[in-house]
C-alpha cells in the first residue's frame, strides 16, 4: 500500500472508531443517564416513578429520623417550595447535616417517597447543588 | 515582609516569562538566542520557586495578616497540614501550577540537549507563553499574597475532609502529571513551527511523556486509594467528573506514550503524535477548568467560582486555538511519514491508540453531556452505569490486544506466529476456561475481565522469553512490569466487582458479626480525642482462622469548621481487604457498622503500583543508558534505540 492510501485507510478507521464510540455513547446515555429533579418537580408531578433519578435539595431541619431497627433513615429534602420524603438504608456520608445540601440517587416510589440507593453530600461546608441555588434564588428564599 | 517578597518575585518571574516568549519568537524568525533563552528559563523557574517557598513559610508560621492563610489555615493545625494547606486552596494550587510550568521549562532547557536547537528555542518560548496566562491569572485575579487588613485572631481552618495524608501527596502528583504534558504541547508546537517532526523529536519527547504519565498514574492511584479509605464508601472509582478530569489526560498520555515510540522507532505516525501531544495538555486544562468552574455538580470539586472557570476556559480556547491553527497550517508539510504493515508492532500500537482515543471520547461525552443537556433545559446526570457499560468492552479489547502487540516485530511480521504467541494463546484459553468453574453469580464482563486478566498475566511475560534476563534492556523490563500490572488490575477489578461480601448491622459492645468467614467482635464503642477533633470509636477485633486483628473505625467531629467525618479502618491480607465503617447511632440503640470483605482488591493497588514501577524502570533505564553512551563517546550525536516497547 502506498503511504497516501494507508493514511486514507487510517483516517477512515479512526473516523469509524470515533463514530462507533459516539453511537455506543448515545445508546449508553439513552437509558442510563439519570434525570436531575428538584422537590418542586416531584410536587408538580414532573418526575416519573420507577426510573433512575437524582434528587437534589436541602435537608430540612429536624426531619432526620432513624427507623426502629436503626439501619434506615428518613428525612425531608426541600427546595424552598416543596418537600419530598426520602428513605435510605446505610451509612450517611460525611457532611450530611440538617440544613445543608444533599443529593439522593434512587427512584421515586408510587407512594411519593423517594428511595435512595446513595446519598451525596458535598465536601465543602458551603456547598449547595447549583440547581437548588437557582431554585431558591428564583423562589426568593435566602440561599444560605 | 515575606508576603511582599513572594509577590515581588512572582512579578519578576512574570516579566522574565515575557522575555522568554520574546526570545522564542526571535528564534522562530531565525535569531540564534538559545543560550539566553535557556538562562532565562532557569532563572524564571528559580524566582517562582522563591515565591512558592515564601507562601509555604507564611503557612508554616500561620501569618494571619495574609488573607489566604487566614481563610485556609489555623494555628492549632498540625504542622504537616499547615504545609499541605499551601496548595489545598485555589490560589496556592494555581501558584503550584505556575511553579511546575516554570520548572518543567527549566528542565527542558537543561536536559533537552540533543534536540534541534530551533525546535528547543521555540518550545521554550511556547512554555513561557503558556505560563504567562497563568501568571496573569495569579497576579490580577487570584493573588495568594493579598493582605488582610485588619488581620484576624484565628484562622478558619482547612476543610477537615482534606486533613489527611492523601491531600499532601495526591494533588502535587497529579499536578506534575498535568503540567508535564505542557512540555509535550510546547515540543509539538516548537517542532511543527521549526518543521522538524522526526525520529529525534520522538526520542526527545519520550522521557517527558513517560515522566508525566508516571506522575498521572501515581496521582490517580493515590486519589483512588484516598477515596477508597477516606470517603468510607468502599469504592475506588466513582466516575465523578473530577475523577474523569484526571482520567482523560491519562488516556491521552497513555496513547501518546505509545505513539511516541512509533515516531522514535519508525518515523511514522507524525501527524497523529503531534495531535495527541496537543490533546494531552488540552485535557489537562479542561480537567482544571472542570474542577474549578463548578460547571458540573460533582461530589468533590473544591473551588466553585464561575469567574475562575471562565478565565481558564478563555486561556484554554486561546492556547488550543493557536496550537491547532499551527497544526492546520504546518502539518501538511511534515505529514508524509513512513508507511507500515497492519500486522506489526506499530500496527498494534495504532490499534491501541484508536481504542484509547475511543475511550477518551466516551468519557469526554459522558462527562460533558450533562452540560450540553442543561443548555437545552434538561438536568441530567451521567454516572457509573453509563461509564462502566461503554468503557468495559473497549478496555477488554485493549487487554486482548496486549496479548499480541508486544510479541510482534517492528516493520513486518515475517513469520506469521512465533512460539511465544502460541504459548500466550494457550494460556489465554486456559484462563478463559478457568472462570467457568466459578459460581454463576458473575456477569459476562466480570468473567471476561477475570479470564483476560489471568491470561494477560502470563502473556505479558512473553517478551522476556528467549532473552538472557540480565541482559534484557530496562525499557523491556519496564514494559513487561507495567503490562503485568495491568493484568493484575483487571483481575482485581473483576474480583472486587464479582465477589465482594457486605454486611450492615446495628451494633453495641459485645456483639459479634460474621462476614465472608470473618468474625468481627465489637469490644467497645467509646469516645476518642485527637489534636483538633473528638470522635466516637469502635474497637473491633476481626478474626479469621487463628489470627485476630484490632480495627478502630471512627466518626470524627471537627470543631473548626464544625464537620463530621468517618474514618474507616482496613485489614489488609494478601487475598483481599476487610473494610469497616462506623455510622450514626447512640449508645442505647447501637451504632451502624458496615463491613465489606473485598477479595483480591489488593491486586488493584498492587497492579497500579506495578504500572507506575514499570514506567519508572523505563525512565531510569533510559536515563542510565543515555548517560553511559555520553561517558563512552562524548561526541556522539543522536542515538539509536528503537527496539524497546
Amino acid at each position: 500500500m502506498k503511504p497516501k492510501q494507508q493514511r486514507l485507510m487510517l483516517v477512515i478507521i479512526a473516523i469509524a472508531a470515533i463514530a462507533g464510540a459516539s453511537v455506543l455513547a448515545l445508546w449508553g446515555l439513552s437509558d442510563r443517564a439519570a434525570f436531575f429533579v428538584t422537590p418542586s418537580d416531584i410536587a408538580e408531578g414532573k418526575a416519573e416513578t420507577g426510573v433512575a433519578l437524582r434528587l437534589g435539595g436541602m435537608v430540612e431541619e429536624g426531619s432526620i429520623e432513624r427507623s426502629d431497627e436503626g439501619l434506615s433513615v428518613s428525612f425531608l429534602l426541600h427546595d424552598g417550595k416543596a418537600r419530598v420524603p426520602v428513605t435510605y438504608t446505610g451509612i450517611l456520608p460525611d457532611l450530611f447535616v440538617e440544613g445543608s445540601g444533599a443529593v439522593a440517587e434512587g427512584q421515586l416510589g408510587p407512594d411519593g417517597t423517594f428511595r435512595a440507593d446513595r446519598i451525596l453530600a458535598r465536601h465543602d461546608e458551603n456547598y449547595m447543588p447549583p440547581e437548588i441555588a437557582d431554585e431558591l434564588a428564583a423562589g426568593g428564599s435566602p440561599t444560605s | 515582609m515575606t508576603a511582599e517578597l513572594g509577590h515581588a518575585l512572582l512579578w519578576l518571574a512574570a516579566a522574565l516569562a515575557l522575555v522568554q516568549l520574546g526570545l522564542g519568537i526571535a528564534t522562530l524568525r531565525g535569531s540564534d538566542v538559545l543560550k539566553a533563552t535557556r538562562a532565562v528559563a532557569i532563572v524564571q523557574a528559580l524566582l517562582v520557586l522563591g515565591s512558592f517557598i515564601a507562601l509555604i513559610r507564611l503557612f508554616m508560621v500561620t501569618d494571619l495578616s495574609v488573607l489566604l492563610v487566614a481563610t485556609h489555615s489555623h494555628t492549632e493545625k498540625p504542622a504537616f497540614y499547615k504545609f499541605a494547606a499551601t496548595w489545598g486552596n485555589h490560589e496556592g494550587s494555581m501558584l503550584l501550577w505556575v511553579l511546575l510550568l516554570s520548572l518543567f521549562g527549566a528542565m527542558l532547557a537543561m536536559f533537552a540537549k540533543r534536540l534541534d536547537p530551533k525546535t528547543l528555542g521555540i518550545s521554550l518560548g511556547t512554555q513561557a507563553g503558556i505560563g504567562l496566562g497563568f501568571f496573569a491569572f495569579l497576579l490580577f485575579s487570584s493573588n495568594p499574597f493579598a493582605r488582610l487588613n485588619p488581620s484576624v485572631v484565628e484562622g478558619r481552618g482547612l476543610n477537615p475532609v482534606l486533613q489527611d495524608p492523601g491531600l499532601v501527596y495526591h494533588p502535587p502528583l497529579l499536578y506534575v502529571g498535568y503540567v508535564g504534558l505542557s512540555v509535550l504541547f510546547s515540543l509539538a508546537v516548537g517542532a511543527m513551527l521549526a518543521g522538524k517532526v522526526d525520529a529525534a523529536l520522538g526520542r526527545a519527547m519520550r522521557p517527558w511523556a513517560l515522566l508525566s504519565w508516571i506522575f498521572l498514574t501515581a496521582g490517580i492511584l493515590g486519589g483512588s486509594y484516598w477515596a477508597y479509605y477516606e470517603l468510607g464508601w468502599g469504592g475506588y472509582w466513582f466516575w465523578d467528573p473530577v475523577e474523569n478530569a484526571s482520567l482523560m489526560p491519562w488516556l491521552a498520555a497513555t496513547a501518546l506514550l505509545h505513539s511516541v515510540s512509533v515516531l522514535a522507532a519508525r518515523e511514522a505516525l507524525r501527524a497523529w503524535t503531534m495531535m495527541l501531544a496537543l490533546i494531552g495538555f488540552t485535557m489537562s486544562m479542561l480537567g482544571t477548568f472542570l474542577v474549578r468552574s463548578g460547571l458540573i455538580t460533582s461530589v468533590h470539586a473544591f473551588a466553585v467560582d464561575p469567574e475562575r472557570g471562565v478565565f481558564i476556559l478563555v486561556l484554554m480556547a486561546l492556547y488550543v486555538g493557536l496550537a491547532f491553527t499551527i497544526y492546520g497550517l504546518k502539518i501538511a508539510a511534515v505529514r508524509a511519514g513512513e508507511p507500515f504493515e497492519p500486522v506489526s508492532r506499530e500496527g498494534a500500537l495504532v490499534a491501541n491508540n484508536l481504542l484509547l482515543s475511543a475511550i477518551l471520547a466516551l468519557v469526554l461525552i459522558g462527562t460533558f453531556y450533562p452540560v450540553v443537556a442543561e443548555a437545552f433545559g434538561a438536568a441530567i446526570s451521567v454516572g457509573p452505569p453509563y461509564f462502566n457499560l461503554v468503557t468495559a468492552p473497549l478496555a477488554l479489547l485493549l487487554a486482548a490486544l496486549l496479548f499480541i502487540g508486544p510479541s510482534l516485530n517492528w516493520k513486518k511480521q515475517s513469520k506469521p506466529t512465533s512460539r511465544a504467541i502460541h504459548v500466550a494463546w494457550l494460556a489465554a484459553v486456559a484462563a478463559l476456561i478457568a472462570p467457568l468453574l466459578f459460581g454463576a453469580e458473575m456477569t459476562f464482563f466480570e468473567r471476561l475481565g477475570l479470564s483476560l486478566g489471568v491470561g494477560l498475566a502470563l502473556g505479558s511475560l512473553v517478551p522476556l522469553m528467549g532473552r538472557k534476563l540480565w541482559r534484557t534492556p530496562a525499557p523491556i523490563w519496564g514494559m513487561v512490569t507495567a503490562h503485568f500490572g495491568i493484568a493484575l488490575l483487571f483481575i482485581g477489578i473483576a474480583s472486587e466487582s464479582a465477589f465482594t461480601s457486605e454486611r450492615l448491622a446495628l451494633v453495641r459492645a459485645g456483639d459479634e458479626i460474621e462476614v465472608a468467614g470473618w468474625t468481627v467482635q465489637v469490644r467497645d464503642i467509646r469516645p476518642a480525642l485527637g489534636p483538633n477533633w473528638s470522635a466516637i470509636e469502635a474497637q473491633l477485633v476481626a478474626s479469621r482462622g487463628s489470627g485476630a486483628v484490632e480495627m478502630l473505625p471512627q466518626q470524627r467531629q471537627f470543631l473548626s469548621p464544625p464537620t463530621m467525618t468517618s474514618e474507616s479502618d482496613l485489614v489488609t491480607r494478601w487475598n483481599g481487604q476487610l473494610y469497616a465503617t462506623l455510622g450514626q447511632g447512640n449508645l442505647q440503640e447501637g451504632y451502624q457498622l458496615r463491613l465489606w470483605w473485598k477479595p483480591m482488591v489488593t491486586l488493584i493497588w498492587l497492579g497500579a503500583a506495578l504500572i507506575v514501577l514499570g514506567g519508572l524502570i523505563s525512565l531510569i533505564g533510559r536515563g542510565v543508558a543515555a548517560w553511559r553512551r555520553r561517558e563512552r563517546n562524548p561526541e556522539a550525536k543522536g542515538y539509536r534505540e528503537a527496539r524497546a516497547w
